[in-house]
């Protein structure tokens, strides 16, 4: 076996031994939450004796760990359960909430991230001058103001304004692509506004920490100009960095984004997480909960293996 | 002139001249805002309704957690879109009576005990079948089971036995109740084909409109039913869109996305009228926003006490800095003119120095403690503030506390005996009554205990003349303002607001949400 594909092998049971962690962390978080599932079932007209009969029905009463196995060979085998409240099925509900977010992040990903890493070369480029540091401003700025005043400007602006979006981002299957494009269009451009900064600043920094090094001179001296330089030597020995960064900005755009779900409307798996949490919908946090996690290590664990394909030291270890 | 007049008022009313340019231009001959309006909600009405068109309204409160099963709907979104595709037995007609739906005409027998309610017949299903009796007997057992989870279990529990007699129901009830018809216009109460139990949320009813497509707390479409019995239904498709963010439902209705919102926060409602496309509405309600003190509890068990922070209270200041304006001043009595049967009693003003008379005569010395949160109702610590300050110019001493929203309802509300609460309105005021003011009800939450009052409230229950009836609940108000420990300084509106697309929204039956949950199958979309 290649040491590389050992390499691999290793980082993929690593995080999967991390979701396992998780998944305990996640199912031990949901039982020590305060609230009683059935008294938040029956609400106020809750007698003993429903109480008791509900409880027992959700199976509340058996051990811990029990449960927990028996959560964990269902969730193996894509059976996240059925939710407490409305009696569906949570993977088959959560598939289409599911997409939807992704939908989004995706979208949200194709503008930020080229747009991110393009603008993170420029201010490179014109390091310490006026495009360098206007490029700064600007994206600092929006990554300091809360996302959703962000979203309530634009959607002031543009939707009841100027009219050129629309600012609830409804979509469903009944829909085009370039209808779903234009309804969200305005969440797009504010999740784009709020993960900017943090990629390009971090393109920026890689890069020019890579400029110092001696054969960026040589390349200089060798008569390349300023953009081939970068973009032939310097950016392939940043890559790592910076592919790390836009993970975890992308790991934000399908987990972070509740506030912008709520501010535009958008059917996503943020909302549909909120609602069950206030109504204490265990199954249904728990099946969100395993996702995100899941994401969130998948993502990571891409940026790990882009990393070591991409850095020679790493690929031919000692 | 007035010819001119009611031109421009028809041209706008047409949708050729728009609201804000027919103000402008009727104030320019003279007309007073008031009476341009008038105007033109007639020229309105005298267009008529039109057919056709999509009619879209996004309304706050609906969950993923919801259910289209009508036994199971607890908010405004659930409500509108039952109303869409089911229909109810009796209905609450707009002068505030009793209207049949499915039943054609219903009778009492004279100790009104026994109901009878005769059907409407050659009524079909949205699935083909025709209503039966059956049906309804079966709906209404299925509301009042052992194991019901239904929102209307309250009021089925005074109901002995239900039948069914050809194509007539008969209800026999434990003790005389003349408010039946009251009750069963309840929005749970939607008569399904076997009452439902097949599949409660298949959305099968008789209703104007049949659901197409349901993804709950996200959004809603329905098609006009096209052997609707009734004259229900203008557009031939309504869309409700959840819209839960204040801000983001403003927005939708500013920028023409939603025709139709509900709740516009009041603090912005002003400013949202200004917009020249769009008209805000403010429906008077039975909801109040409370304070209550046990009657059972010292300081509180003296009346001098509770009648000194009665008139140590500033009711008008309340609606106007809490509300901003969006509500009606509270008399200490949970009833208003949203009640059917309401009789206006005296209205108790502001007056320091008979609140400092009150608490001399109590003997009472030093501070009372109010307990509040913010959930207990918007603005409740604000509202806390304004009645600190109006009490201490009476000499008055009021500590406030704040307590944590999180177990507020379990905590505080009704276990403490000062404290701040709401509450939302009954469709009678047997209803509201018996849930919070007879002494033996759960919610009693001002621990008032008088037996003259829970007498009256059985009598008139049994009483068919309304004219006694009428007379008896106004004694019972009376009780209530004078002896109970209820402060109610004010009922807050619902607001609600609309584009110029659409027409035909009337305040309808005070007390009742968005045209008594019919906004969206009897406003229409302008051509």
């Amino acid at each position: 076996m290649s040491p590389i594909v050992k390499l691999l092998a290793q980082r993929i049971a690593l995080s999967l031994l991390l979701l396992l962690l998780i998944s305990v962390v996640i199912f031990a978080g949901t039982i020590v939450l305060p609230g009683d599932v059935a008294q938040s079932i029956l609400g106020q007209s809750a007698t003993p004796e429903a109480l008791a009969n509900l409880r027992a029905e959700l199976g509340v009463n058996d051990p811990p760990v029990q449960r927990y196995f028996a959560w964990l060979f269902g969730a193996m085998q894509g059976d996240l359960g059925t939710a407490l409240t409305s009696g569906q099925d949570i993977a088959q509900a959560l598939s289409s909430r599911f997409w939807n977010t992704l939908f989004l992040a995706f979208w949200a990903a194709v503008v930020a991230v080229p747009l991110a890493i393009f603008l993170g070369l420029l201010a490179v480029r014109f390091k310490d001058r006026w495009p360098d540091k206007m490029i700064s401003a600007v994206t600092l700025a929006s990554i300091s103001i809360p996302e959703f005043l962000i979203g309530y400007v634009l959607m002031y602006f543009i939707a009841v304004k100027l009219r050129w979006f629309p600012s609830v981002a409804m979509v469903n299957d009944s829909m085009g692509l370039f209808d779903k494009l234009n309804a969200i269009a305005l969440p797009i451009a504010v999740l784009t506004l709020v993960v900017l900064a943090h990629m390009m600043r971090m393109t920026r920094a890689a890069i020019l920490n890579v400029m110092q090094s001696a054969y960026i001179e040589t390349a200089e001296l060798k008569g390349l100009n300023a953009f081939q330089v970068i973009y032939r030597h310097a950016f392939p020995n940043a890559i790592a960095p910076i592919v790390n960064v836009v993970m975890l900005n992308l790991a934000y755009l399908v987990v972070g984004v509740v506030v912008i779900e709520v501010v535009f409307v958008y059917p996503g798996m943020g909302q549909y997480l909120v609602d069950h949490v206030s109504k204490r919908d265990v199954p249904v946090v728990q099946a969100c909960g395993l996702i995100f996690a899941a994401v969130y290590i998948g993502l990571n664990m891409i940026a790990d293996i882009v990393a070591i394909l991409s850095n020679p030291r790493l690929r031919h270890p000692k | 002139m007035n010819r001119h007049m009611q031109y421009l008022a028809s041209q706008a009313a047409a949708g050729k001249l728009s609201r804000r340019d027919f103000l402008g231009k009727a104030a320019a001959l003279g007309f007073t805002a008031v009476s341009a309006n008038l105007l033109l909600s007639t020229a309105a009405k005298a267009a008529g309704p039109q057919k056709g068109g999509t009619i879209r309204l996004g309304l706050q409160g609906g969950s993923t957690t919801d259910s289209l099963d009508p036994a199971l709907v607890t908010n405004t979104v659930g409500l509108m879109v039952t109303r869409l595709w089911g229909e109810t037995l009796v209905e609450l007609a707009d002068d505030g009576g009793i209207e049949g739906k499915l039943a054609e005409s219903y009778e009492a027998s004279a100790d009104a005990k026994t109901w009878t309610f005769k059907l409407r017949s050659g009524v079909t299903y949205s699935n083909g079948q025709n209503v039966t009796a059956d049906d309804v007997v079966k709906t209404m057992e299925r509301h009042s089971g052992e194991d019901t989870k239904s929102g209307a279990l309250g009021i089925m529990r005074g109901i002995k036995d239900v039948r069914a007699d050809g194509d007539s129901v008969v209800f026999e009830l434990d003790s005389p109740n003349a408010d039946l018809p009251y009750l069963l216009a309840d929005y749970h109460l939607i008569i399904q084909p076997n009452g439902g139990n097949d599949d409660p949320a298949a959305a099968i009813g008789t209703g104007p409109y049949i659901m197409k497509s349901a993804d709950m707390g996200v959004r809603f479409v329905a098609e006009k039913n096209p052997n609707y019995w009734g004259d229900l239904g203008n557009a031939d498709t309504v869309e409700i869109i959840v819209i839960n963010d204040d801000t983001a439902r403003v927005a939708a209705l500013q920028s023409g996305q939603v025709d139709v919102i509900d709740r516009v926060p009041p603090r912005t409602a002003k400013l949202v009228d200004r917009a020249p496309n769009i008209t805000v509405h403010s429906t008077s309600a039975a909801g109040h926003y409370v304070f209550i003190m046990h009657c059972n509890t010292a300081p509180f068990d003296n009346n001098d006490v509770r009648m000194a922070l009665k008139y140590g209270i500033n009711r008008q200041e309340m609606v106007d800095k809490i509300l901003n304006g969006y509500g009606t001043v509270g008399n200490d009595t949970p009833i208003n003119a949203s009640y059917p049967m309401y009789t206006e009693l005296e209205q108790r003003q502001f007056d320091p120095d008979k609140a400092m008379h009150h608490l001399k005569k109590s003997g009472h010395d030093g501070s009372i403690l109010l307990r509040t949160s913010d959930n207990s109702f918007p603005g409740a610590p604000d509202a806390s503030a304004l009645f600190q300050q109006s009490l201490s110019s009476a000499g008055i001493q009021l500590d406030v506390k704040r307590e944590p929203n999180d177990g507020y309802w379990s905590e505080v509300w009704n276990a403490k005996p000062f404290c701040t609460s709401y509450w939302g309105g009954r469709p009678t005021q047997d209803q509201m009554f018996t849930t919070a003011y007879l002494s033996t009800a759960d919610w009693n939450d001002t621990r008032f205990n008088n037996e003259q009052f829970d007498q009256m409230l059985v009598a008139a229950r049994g009483e068919l003349d309304v004219a006694k009836r009428t007379q008896m609940y106004a004694d019972m108000s009376t009780i209530l303002r004078d002896e109970g420990g209820l402060i109610c300084p004010m009922f807050n509106d619902f607001v609600e607001a609309t584009t110029d697309n659409v027409d035909g929204f009337v305040e309808g039956i005070p007390g009742q949400v968005l045209m008594n949950g019919y906004a969206a199958s009897k406003m229409w979309v302008k051509a």
